[in-house]
């Protein structure tokens, strides 16, 4: 196992690596520049100004000089500064981190909290009206899409309430921030929890239909016992695999939520660095998402060993 | 008899008193407005658009400025603000401004004369502090040089009379900055001797100001603060006012079509729809061929039947002009009867016909179309246009292709003259021929996106900039706009029209009707409790 982790860890570190090599190359094929984009806002690009400019922010150097002043910068804990607001990286990026991760988690909830009993209760209700029922909810909640729906809530919630659910100012208290974040998690939820409903039903027919679940059953154990105690214990591991990405996707993937929502997260944030093309917030925010990512995949498969007594790493 | 006539006399006096107090300014409150996104920076003289002007012009005075209470700007509309009074000199080339005492920067540091001298010499790239950019250089063309007379008078010495600089000076875009303070503080943070403070911007996120406690208006301004919410998402946003979260809109930011849909939903809301100053455009590239031939461009210009696009985009309501924006609402543009004599703006049939007998004087037909890309911003009200351009074109056999260029790489591309045919907006920060002209058609400017360049323009230019009767200026404007038109320097295709809404709340705003960069002061406007 200890062999497992050092080389998982090996791994992950040459993927950071070479997603480092892809996002640096990626941003700098984008056609244009930030130069050119500050430039844009004041109507009209002067080439002696823009190179002036250029060279300022470091843009005139060699890609690989450029290359490796990040990561030698990155090594040192050196964001850099944002090219827009001419503030560091950093504080740009860390206020915004929590934002997503509170949204995420509490989307995440929602969606384990609805689609793994609805999953389960789909497939052991297989074929009756409540199974019909459920499985056009889910298949609503996968088909869609999230702006319009999102959208939907708000106008719904101005018809009738004559209030509007989106970010304003930052949430005074616990409470404030939970009720803040709980509708544009219920409306990213409602997709995971359909994907993960699907899942855990698929996979609890599957497993259901095992000599073992019919030899549970012919020895008398209850129903609760065999859906719960026997089938979701063993029909739960793609759900897992399906929840760890969900929970990495939902970093950096809430970009329609938090836009239509007016979250300041990190999602939307990264998606206006891109356009602005402010390489050290995308540069940083996306090799953080992709450790996130990596991370969350290691402990996924360090927890099928917890759940699977079959499973072991050597 | 005496009681009564009191008691009258009263109950008189109280009729008057109720709607008088009702009406009288109250002080405080905090005015939330909403933003479209984030500023490129808080530095008004390094850019030119109201993402800017609009949050950042409550920081700063002027040195003269229009008069926030008068929706249309104009050289009779310029109140005094740093300067107390101003006057030419016999030869009309010296403007000296006698200036505010007492008048402190944010940071508590006087200002003085200096300090216009300073703002000036760094806009003519005379000092060591320098900007990343400079919009506005065309503007002080007959600039010569600003100098501080004393610490309360300050000259602009001109090359040649210019009665409309005042008229300049009275922009939104024409803060004066304090000499101490660097033009990157200034993106950042900056520091005005205006009626609120800079507290702080969060990309995507808000801006705030607050009262200044110490400006040197009395009385002024009547909010405690203004907090500005950015909101990316145009749905949200308008949502957000229709549910009152809101006082006020961005400037234009709700379209003809959207108004009917926030007056529906929000009855009691004020609206000003108004025409913005910025005008749909076409830039054709006359150095690369076809368009190097002047029949070509000139068929394409005259082709265009202006009331179609103004029907489809805006329900009629945009305005069809030359180069300057056209009366009520302008102070410049050629009236109708003038207008319809200009190139282009006469019958639509006959001018297709005219274009068809140009194209196949130039060598093309319905056997021999021309194909061409149309190139434009990736912005719905850049595209949209575009596509009914394109429809058009066919008539006068072109075949265009629509090119989306990347909102943010548009500047870079026409820099590039990496196009045929652009479609493009143009926004005008100050209803004067001085401004229009010179930034958009004047041989070298920056913003003369086509390279056009005709020496025999430019001396017209100048004369009309000179000329003290504002009258025969005007008719010598309207001369020039047509022959502009005529020479597709930059065919114009209507003036946008957009409404700027407010809660009923909002006392004290006056939205103004030829420019949408020049009324954003703030200190008059207050909240009814």
């Amino acid at each position: 196992m200890v062999a497992y982790i050092v080389r998982r860890t090996l791994l992950m570190a040459v993927t950071l690596i070479g997603m480092s090599i892809i996002i640096f190359a990626l941003l700098r094929l984008v056609p244009g520049n930030i130069a050119d984009i500050l430039f844009d806002s004041a109507g009209f690009v002067d080439p002696a100004e823009k190179a002036a400019l250029e060279e300022e922010l470091g843009l005139s150097d060699s890609i690989p000089v450029q290359y490796w002043n990040w990561i030698v910068g990155l090594a040192q804990g050196d964001l850099g500064f944002s090219y827009v607001s001419e503030l560091p990286a950093i504080d740009e990026i860390a206020p915004r981190i929590p934002i997503t991760a509170k949204l995420a988690a509490l989307a995440l909830f929602f969606s384990v909290l609805f689609g793994l009993p609805l999953g389960v209760i789909s497939a052991v209700k297989q074929n009756t009206w409540l199974d019909y029922f459920l499985r056009v909810v889910s298949l609503s909640g996968l088909s869609l899409p999230s702006f319009w729906l999102a959208l939907l809530i708000l106008m719904a919630f101005v018809t009738w309430f004559g209030t509007i659910p989106i970010y304003t100012d930052p949430p005074d208290n616990l409470w404030d921030e939970l009720l803040l974040y709980s509708i544009p998690a219920a409306a990213v939820g409602f997709r995971s929890s359909a994907l993960i409903m699907r899942l855990t039903r698929s996979s609890m027919l599957e497993v259901m239909r095992q000599d073992y679940i019919r030899t549970a059953k012919a020895k008398g154990a209850s129903d609760r016992s065999v859906n719960y105690g026997h089938a979701l214990a063993n029909a739960v591991l793609p759900v897992v695999t399906i929840i760890g990405i969900e929970a990495a996707f939902l970093i950096g993937g809430l970009i329609v939520t938090e836009t239509v929502f007016n979250i300041p997260g990190v999602a939307r944030f990264l998606v206006e660095a891109i356009q602005w093309r402010d390489y050290p917030i995308v540069q940083n925010l996306v090799m953080f998402i992709g450790v996130i990512v990596v991370l969350t995949n290691f402990l996924v498969d360090l927890l099928y060993v917890s759940l699977d007594p079959r499973i072991k790493y050597e | 008899m005496q009681v009564k006539t009191l008691l009258a006399g009263a109950a008189i006096a109280a009729a008057f008193a109720i709607p008088l107090q009702a009406y009288a300014e109250q002080a405080g409150g905090t005015m939330r407005v909403y933003h479209r996104g984030t500023p490129p920076s808080g530095s008004i003289h390094e850019e030119a658009t109201s993402s800017t002007v609009m949050p950042y012009m409550s920081v700063f005075n002027n040195l003269v400025m229009y008069d926030q209470a008068v929706a249309k700007n104009s050289l009779d509309s310029i109140v005094p603000d740093l300067a107390t009074d101003w006057s030419w000199d016999e030869s009309k080339t010296k403007l000296t401004f006698k200036l505010r005492s007492g008048v402190k920067w944010h940071d508590g540091k006087p200002f003085t004369a200096k300090d216009v001298q300073c703002t000036w010499d760094m806009l003519q790239g005379k000092t060591k502090a320098r900007m990343r950019k400079n919009p506005r250089k065309s503007w002080y063309w007959n600039l010569d040089k600003v100098t501080a007379d004393s610490d309360t008078q300050a000259t602009f010495h001109m090359k040649q009379p210019q009665p409309a600089l005042l008229a300049l000076l009275a922009s939104g875009y024409s803060p004066v900055y304090p000499c101490h303070v660097s033009p990157k503080k200034m993106r950042t943070n900056p520091i005005g001797t205006g009626p609120f403070k800079f507290v702080a911007l969060k990309q995507n996120e808000s801006i705030k100001f607050v009262k200044n406690e110490d400006y040197w208006k009395e009385g002024r301004p009547y909010l405690d603060a203004i907090d500005w919410t950015i909101i990316k998402s145009r749905s949200t946003r308008i949502l957000a006012f229709v549910a009152d979260e809101f006082d006020l809109t961005f400037t234009a930011d709700v379209s003809v079509p959207l108004l009917k849909d926030v007056k529906e939903q929000a009855p009691n809301a004020v609206c000003h729809k108004v025409t913005t100053n910025v005008s749909t455009n076409l830039i054709v590239n006359r150095d690369a061929p076809p368009f190097d031939n002047e029949q070509v461009r000139k068929a394409m210009a005259i082709a265009m039947d202006r009331s179609a696009f103004i029907k489809i985009l805006s329900n009629g309501e945009n305005q069809l002009g030359g180069a300057m924006l056209p009366p009520p609402s302008g102070g410049w543009g050629m009236p109708a009867e003038v207008l319809a004599k200009a190139p282009g703006y006469g019958e639509p049939d006959e001018d297709v016909a005219k274009a068809q007998a140009m194209m196949k004087a130039a060598g093309y037909g319905p056997d021999n179309r021309l194909a061409v890309k149309v190139s434009t911003r990736n912005i719905a009200i850049y595209r949209d246009p575009a596509v009914i351009l394109l429809d058009q074109l066919k008539a006068i056999y072109i075949d265009a292709e629509l090119e989306v260029i990347e909102s943010s790489n548009w500047h870079a591309t026409v820099a590039r003259k990496d196009y045929q045919v652009g479609l493009n907006l143009t926004g005008v920060g100050v209803d004067d021929p001085d401004v229009v002209f010179f930034e958009n058609y004047a041989c070298g400017s920056q913003r003369n996106y086509t390279g056009y360049c005709s020496q025999e323009m430019m001396e017209l230019f100048k004369k009309q900039s000179s000329m003290t009767d504002q009258d025969a200026r005007r008719k010598l404007v309207w001369e020039i706009d047509s022959r502009l038109q005529g020479d597709v320097a930059r065919p114009m295709i209507d003036h946008r029209v957009g409404a700027t809404c407010a809660q009923p709340r909002v006392q004290g705003l006056t939205v103004m009707v030829n420019s949408s960069y020049n009324g954003w002061r703030f200190e008059d406007i207050w909240l009814k409790k």
